[in-house]
């Protein structure tokens, strides 16, 4: 059986038994709809709701990319100065310890209720797993592999672009896996706190209308894309580190 | 330095002293350990290379062989004394000089040829200027139509053979190696030492060679010398007086063994080899 195969057979499993146990059950709309009632509300109105999707995943996006451009310009700044490795890694540490959804309401004080507060809330969630890895990465360089540079009289900026940074990406790769993940976690936050367009303003307006079947969709909605983001990650992965061993004789990225 | 017959010096070897490529003068490298306390890794090193000369090292793990090797390449700095190469005192790694480490040290994300270009790329050359040269060292070294292989797809033989290439391509004057063979079987062992004997006498080239095999070192060396642990120092060397290009046959020769043996002896007196069970 292949990977493909197996995952249709347990997720098809999956939603018939929980057809059929709403079905006989008679259990109410309101508390748990039928996959298949969730099924038809996306297939009625697949331009709202792609509208929506759109909304979440760009502020998603926006704020993973964010995270990736300045997370590795932090890290480079922490592994070469002694100093903001004392100053800035030991503040985003202390950053990361509060719960980045708290400060969700602040930066909608800050920004607006427009897309530029989820971005950055999106960023902020994202951006210690960047960092994190991205120093892990930069650090754990061969120490004879710089022995070598240096007796080859490498310049430091050629040792980092052409030393520490490809040793440095299989160990990037994997923090950006989670970061995507935490981008769109942010997202959803940002929109939960003061939005009026997003899966999460949906999400939020069905609840207070009972709409249990939308906050369903919506939900669902979101499960496949944030897989989809994971495995695009994973996918570019693939082509950009396809030495290492965790990618060699693989056919698929993940 | 402490030769073993002071007077056996003649006219030749003499005219030899005078062209010293390498000047170790009671060079010293003390390290600090980051709980406080040294160690002494080598303590009053005197050596002087001849240009051309093929000279080994060899000596019981933590005898600061590596720490020498270091010194003299620049990477690591002596804490008295002095280091000269071509009469230049050492601070950093000196031009015309590549070294070759007991781990190949592959990068693994470029082929075999950017493996190799590597140093062209770091000294500011086109690269393009320099592929006609890799494929011919591939080719002396027996790896002929291998640039374009991932170095993960290569046996440890074929990698510490692209590691030569890459050291070779920096067209040093001095080549130092630190233990290039240790990591491999004998056979491949025993393949390139030929192979380095080979490249050493088409190109004359100064090598300093750090092994722990006495075999190895009296196979390819003009002089062995014989260090010791605690602190490391230089114990004796030892002029190799065999005729070139030697070969494996030359091991079994009385002559061969006569030196491996006074080697084996000097150990053994220091206490690093028992000769009884």
């Amino acid at each position: 059986m292949t990977r493909a195969q197996s995952v249709i057979l347990v997720l098809g499993g999956f939603l018939v038994i929980w057809e059929v146990w709403v079905r006989l059950a008679g259990v109410p709309t309101y508390f748990l709809p039928a996959p298949s009632a969730i099924f038809v509300e996306l297939a009625q109105n697949p331009a709202w709701y792609m509208r929506h999707a759109a909304y979440t995943v760009g502020a998603c996006l926006l704020g993973f990319f964010m995270a990736l451009a300045i997370g590795v310009l932090a890290a480079i700044g922490i592994v070469y100065s002694r100093i903001l490795e004392n100053t800035l890694y030991t503040f985003l540490v202390s950053l990361n310890s509060i719960p980045k959804i708290a400060l969700a309401p602040l930066f909608i004080i800050w920004m607006g209720t427009n897309l530029s507060s989820k971005v950055a809330i999106s960023m902020l969630i994202a951006l210690f797993a960047v960092v994190i890895d991205t120093v892990l990465g930069l650090r754990s360089v061969d120490p004879e592999v710089l022995d070598m540079a240096k007796s080859m009289r490498a310049r430091p900026l050629q040792v980092l672009w052409k030393i520490r940074f490809p040793a440095a990406l299989p160990a990037m790769f994997a923090g950006m896996k989670v970061a995507i993940s935490l981008a769109l976690v942010g997202a959803i936050a940002g929109e939960f706190v003061a939005s009026n367009v997003g899966l999460g303003y949906v999400i939020l307006t069905a609840q207070g209308m009972m709409q249990t079947t939308r906050v369903f969709a919506a939900v669902i909605l979101l499960g496949v894309l944030g897989t989809l983001l994971f495995y695009a990650v994973g996918l570019v992965e693939h082509f950009a580190v396809p030495w290492h061993v965790s990618q060699r004789n693989s056919a698929g990225g993940n | 330095m402490k030769v073993i017959e002071p007077n056996a010096e003649d006219s030749s070897q003499r005219e030899l002293r005078a062209d010293i490529h390498v000047a170790v003068k009671k060079a010293d490298k003390v390290y600090i350990l980051p709980k406080g306390g040294t160690i002494t890794a080598i303590r009053q090193i005197d050596l002087d290379i001849c240009r051309g000369e093929f000279i080994s090292v060899v000596g019981p793990s933590g005898c600061g062989k590596s720490t020498l090797l270091k010194c003299v390449s620049g990477i690591a700095e002596i804490t008295a004394g002095q280091i000269e190469v071509d009469g230049a005192k050492v601070t950093d790694p000196p031009d015309h000089m590549a070294i070759v480490f007991q781990r190949d040290i592959l990068l693994d994300w470029r082929s075999v040829l950017d493996n190799i270009l590597l140093p062209i790329e770091f000294k500011g050359h086109r690269k393009a200027d320099w592929v006609g040269r890799a494929s011919e060292l591939l080719d002396l070294i027996g790896l002929k139509g291998f640039e374009q292989r991932r170095p993960w797809e290569l046996s440890g033989g074929q990698r510490q053979r692209v590691a030569i290439c890459r050291a070779l391509i920096q067209e040093p004057r001095l080549l130092l190696m630190d233990e290039p063979f240790g990591a491999l079987d004998a056979l491949t062992r025993d393949e390139l030492n030929l192979e380095l004997q080979r490249l050493w006498l088409a190109s004359k080239k100064t090598v300093l060679f750090i092994t722990h095999s006495i075999a190895e070192a009296v196979l390819l060396s003009d002089r062995v010398v014989v260090m010791a642990a605690n602190p490391g120092r230089i114990v004796e060397t030892i002029p190799i007086d065999l005729p070139r290009p030697r070969t494996l046959d030359t091991r079994e020769t009385p002559e061969f063994g006569h030196y491996a043996k006074i080697i084996r002896k000097r150990f053994e007196e220091l206490g690093v080899l028992r000769s009884k069970a």
